[in-house]
């Protein structure tokens, strides 16, 4: 990248750092700064991140007994509803891109911010409008739908506030779309001199695969909410059977969104994971070319591979086969990443910071979520563990073994960027590794009980099941203390952490030429870049200290 | 039901063949997570900062040629398991022609099912063993889901629309039926049983079971108290398609195409009658929706089917 011994020095003197640089709540709430509005939309993704954890941690607990003890079967519909639609349209979908990739875009680019500083603004008013809207849902008594909103139930069949959590969904698609044409644009026309599209860092890569699929997918989820609004509130037949109209066809525009929200949801992950590693192994990424290739067709493929939620769903065999091919597809680039990383530890120069251990976790998680993946893409298999906690297993492991895992390796990585400061790294450290034993005492027990038939959205189970979910909710336990314990280390950090100066990590990453935090213009000069990324060691030589 | 361990819970003839397919994929599985954890745990200490591995540079003709390998090796993997799954799925669906039909309604939040003789359940299922079983599905208001975990099967039971699912029974025993798809407050309680007896065991089943008419003879019933033959018979003053024999054959509609004329088609014709105009008839059939529990419909569909199976010509 470009030269790591810029003059940081001189660089003191391009006025106070973003966080100095006003201090007024008008200066933060009305800010268009990307990097302001990285940290209001870290408080916003965080505060729906506890939501929804509150709501899984109540599901868990409830878990325990076979007839539970706390809830009436409403309420534990509607918990395991709140925890869905909070989680992956508040925090899953939102987190990497607006915060991470809000705060670091511009300056992995070279540029002074994204090129629309003040739809940047007005996109998280929107996912907070989405937001509220959510929420007051949530308060006025909850929705029983399942984050789905499967028809006929969601139109007929459901009540409760349904019409409010549609909306919210709906507001908080349009702050996503907004960000995803954002990040888009910025990447075409931002970037500093000499820095192509094959020197750019793969996290940037992701962010912009990941803005192509939302700005794609999203709008058919739009379509698709408002026309359950239109059938719900104004009793417009779209998918009502006894109409003519035809449930399956939600289900067809839903996944249609809903798959490659999936991939919104990981590619991110993928690019923060291999910052981090080509910087703790001293390596240059093993197959750059590919791996860029590799984000470019999951974002590709992973459009036409909707159909494998729906193999028991009463659609054609032949649709089920075609389907069924195309899912065992993109997981072939998905594979090859998990090789390249592996490989980029070859002869590295390893060291293993906490962002390291979350990032080392991350490929063996998304691994075996991967790996289950191959399982429901198998039609026979699929028939009989969809709709079990196989399947949530699978995709925990996936979102939240996989996506969280890499969220919190890069809020490690450049939390020194962001905030200028080194947290403890004993206890990030022991944060990472509770996480991972967490996470997988709580999932793991659930791929089993899955293919022994337990159903999932299941209130009351049969006892035989009940060993499994008490070790899936003392994993829980384990997996809130590991999720807590960041809020008081990293807090504590802002107030007594050490200074970490301009790059503690020793990184070659563009971002990491400016001081840290980084004034609010990104960079007194605008950089030149002769070179690709990771350059941790000269193209045929040996990896270095 | 008592039995849980997956090996013991085979229930069904495609049981065996999906978990061979899953310990088959678990094995490869395991093998890869392993190598990909065993590499990284290898390189962490070997490659450890400092440590005096060997770090000399490959040549990149090297590089390339083993991310082709790995590329290439994983694409064959995938594609044979998927030929595998594809093989299995194909042979496990066919419809068989000799099996036990059984009607089945599930609304929220129950199981209702008819046998051929007119029996009904609730929330169970008595079948005869080794002999195929042919689900015939419709639900009166949301989407359900039919799953028989010991016998690995599962189908969408789905309002509008009619679905099936063949299964054969290899082992005498109770087996859980559980509905799958969420329905609403008290899906987890949509719960019922798969008891799997002997041929003996199931006609003395049969016989102190209390029966109303045959599903037919109800259908019969209905067909004339609603008045169907009115426009549906060679002698009707209404021209009406002719039904006799009409079930599993081509049907050409008016805009030019052709249906085969199965469960869904029939159901189809009678709640909306205007969706598929069978060529040279006139659209005037009103709609049954409404008037016709999912039950009722159920044995005109019977009935109707057993039109074709006596017309010897057409079959």
């Amino acid at each position: 990248m470009s030269d790591a011994t810029l003059d940081i020095e001189g660089l003191h003197d391009a006025g106070p750092d973003y966080l100095r640089a006003g201090h007024s709540v008008l200066s933060w709430l009305g800010a268009i700064d990307h990097k302001r509005i990285a940290i209001l939309y870290a408080a916003s993704t965080t505060f729906f991140f506890f939501v929804g954890g509150m709501a899984a941690t109540m599901i868990r607990a409830e878990l325990v007994a076979p007839q539970g003890h706390f809830f009436t079967n409403d309420t534990y519909n509607k918990l395991f509803t709140l925890h869905g639609i909070v989680m992956v349209w508040f925090f899953l979908v939102p987190v990497i891109p607006t915060t991470l990739g809000n705060f670091l875009l511009p300056l992995m680019l070279g540029a002074r911010d994204l090129a629309f500083p003040r739809l940047n603004l007005f996109s998280w008013y929107l996912n907070i409008a989405g937001g509220a809207l959510t929420i007051a849902a949530i308060l006025f008594g909850g929705v029983a739908t399942g984050w789905t909103f499967y028809e006929p139930f969601t139109s007929f069949y459901a009540n409760g506030y349904v019409t409010l959590a549609l909306m919210g969904v709906f507001v908080v698609g349009f702050s996503t779309i907004a960000t995803a044409l954002n990040f888009i644009v910025t990447i075409h026309t931002l970037r500093a001199p000499g820095l192509t599209w094959m020197r750019l860092p793969l996290f940037v890569w992701s962010l912009y695969a990941t803005s192509l699929i939302m700005i794609l997918a999203t709008p058919v989820l739009a379509i698709t909410l408002l026309l359950v609004a239109a059938e719900r509130v104004f009793d417009v037949a779209v998918f009502d059977p006894t109409r003519g109209g035809d449930p399956i066809l939600f289900q067809h525009l839903f996944w249609f969104y809903s798959h490659p929200a999936v991939y919104i949801m990981i590619l991110p992950g993928m690019g923060v994971v291999t910052e981090i590693i080509t910087c703790f192994a001293r390596r240059r990424v093993f197959g750059y070319a590919t791996m860029v290739m590799a984000l470019l067709a999951i974002a590709v493929i992973g459009f036409f591979v909707w159909g494998h939620h729906m193999f028991v769903s009463g659609q054609s065999s032949y649709s089920n086969l075609i389907f069924s091919f195309l899912s065992f597809m993109v997981a072939v680039p998905s594979a090859i990443k998990v090789f390249n990383w592996t490989a980029t530890l070859y002869r590295g120069q390893i060291t293993f910071e906490a962002s390291m251990l979350y990032a080392l976790g991350f490929v063996g998680l998304f691994t075996m979520g991967g790996l289950t993946g191959l399982f429901l893409a198998s039609v026979p298999i699929d028939v009989h563990v969809t709709d079990t906690y196989f399947v949530v297993a699978h995709f925990h492991y996936i979102m939240v073994g996989g996506m969280v895992s890499a969220f919190f390796g890069g809020l490690h990585f450049w939390w020194p960027k962001i905030t200028g400061r080194l947290y403890s790294e004993n206890w990030a450290r022991t944060a990472a590794m509770l996480m991972f034993l967490g996470f997988n005492l709580t999932f793991f027990p659930q791929y089993i009980m899955g293919y022994l038939g337990m159903p999932r959205r299941y209130h009351t189970y049969p006892p035989e099941f009940q060993v499994y979910h008490v070790m899936s909710s003392l994993g829980a336990v384990v997996l809130a203390v590991a999720y807590l314990l960041p809020l008081f280390y990293l807090t504590a950090s802002l107030f007594r952490g050490r200074i970490a100066g301009a790059n503690p990590w020793d990184s070659t990453g563009l971002e990491w030429t400016t001081t840290s935090p980084p004034p609010e213009h990104n960079f007194h000069t605008t950089p030149r870049i002769t070179r690709g990324p990771y350059g941790y060691h000269p193209p045929g030589e040996a990896a270095r200290v | 039901m008592n039995d849980f361990l997956p090996t013991e819970t085979v229930g069904s003839q495609a049981a065996s063949a999906t978990d061979h397919l899953f310990y088959a994929l678990l094995g490869i599985s395991v093998a890869v997570v392993l190598l990909v954890s065993g590499l990284i745990l290898v390189f962490s200490i070997r490659y450890r900062r400092g440590s005096k591995a060997d770090r000399s540079e490959l040549p990149p003709i090297l590089q390339r040629e083993v991310e082709i390998g790995w590329t290439l090796a994983t694409l064959f993997l995938f594609l044979s398991i998927f030929g595998w799954a594809v093989s299995e799925n194909f042979s496990f669906g066919t419809v068989p022609t000799n099996g036990l039909e059984i009607h089945v309604v599930a609304k929220q939040w129950m199981w209702k099912l008819q046998h051929p003789g007119g029996q009904r359940e609730i929330n169970a299922l008595h079948v005869p063993v080794n002999k195929p079983v042919r689900l015939i599905m419709n639900s009166e208001d949301v989407i359900h889901s039919f799953y028989v975990p010991s016998f690995r099967l599962k189908q969408d039971v789905v309002p509008g629309l009619t679905t099936q699912l063949v299964f054969t029974p290899i082992k005498v025993g109770t087996f859980r039926l559980l509905c799958a798809e969420y329905c609403g407050t008290d899906h987890s309680a949509m719960t019922g049983k798969i008891v799997v007896m002997t041929p003996e065991d199931y006609s003395r089943w049969l016989d102190t079971s209390p029966a109303s008419e045959d599903l037919v003879a109800q259908g019969r019933d209905i067909f004339t108290r609603l008045g169907c033959a009115g426009c549906h018979d060679a002698r009707a003053a209404v021209r009406a398609p002719d039904l006799k024999g009409v079930f599993g054959q081509p049907v050409p509609l008016a805009d030019g195409t052709v249906v085969q004329a199965d469960e869904t088609y029939l159901r189809d014709s009678i709640l909306q009658p205007r969706k598929q105009i069978v060529a040279g008839f006139d659209p005037v059939m009103p709609s049954f929706a409404g008037r016709l529990s999912d039950a009722e419909l159920e044995t005109v569909i019977a009935y109707l089917k057993s039109l074709a199976d006596t017309d010897g010509d057409t079959r």
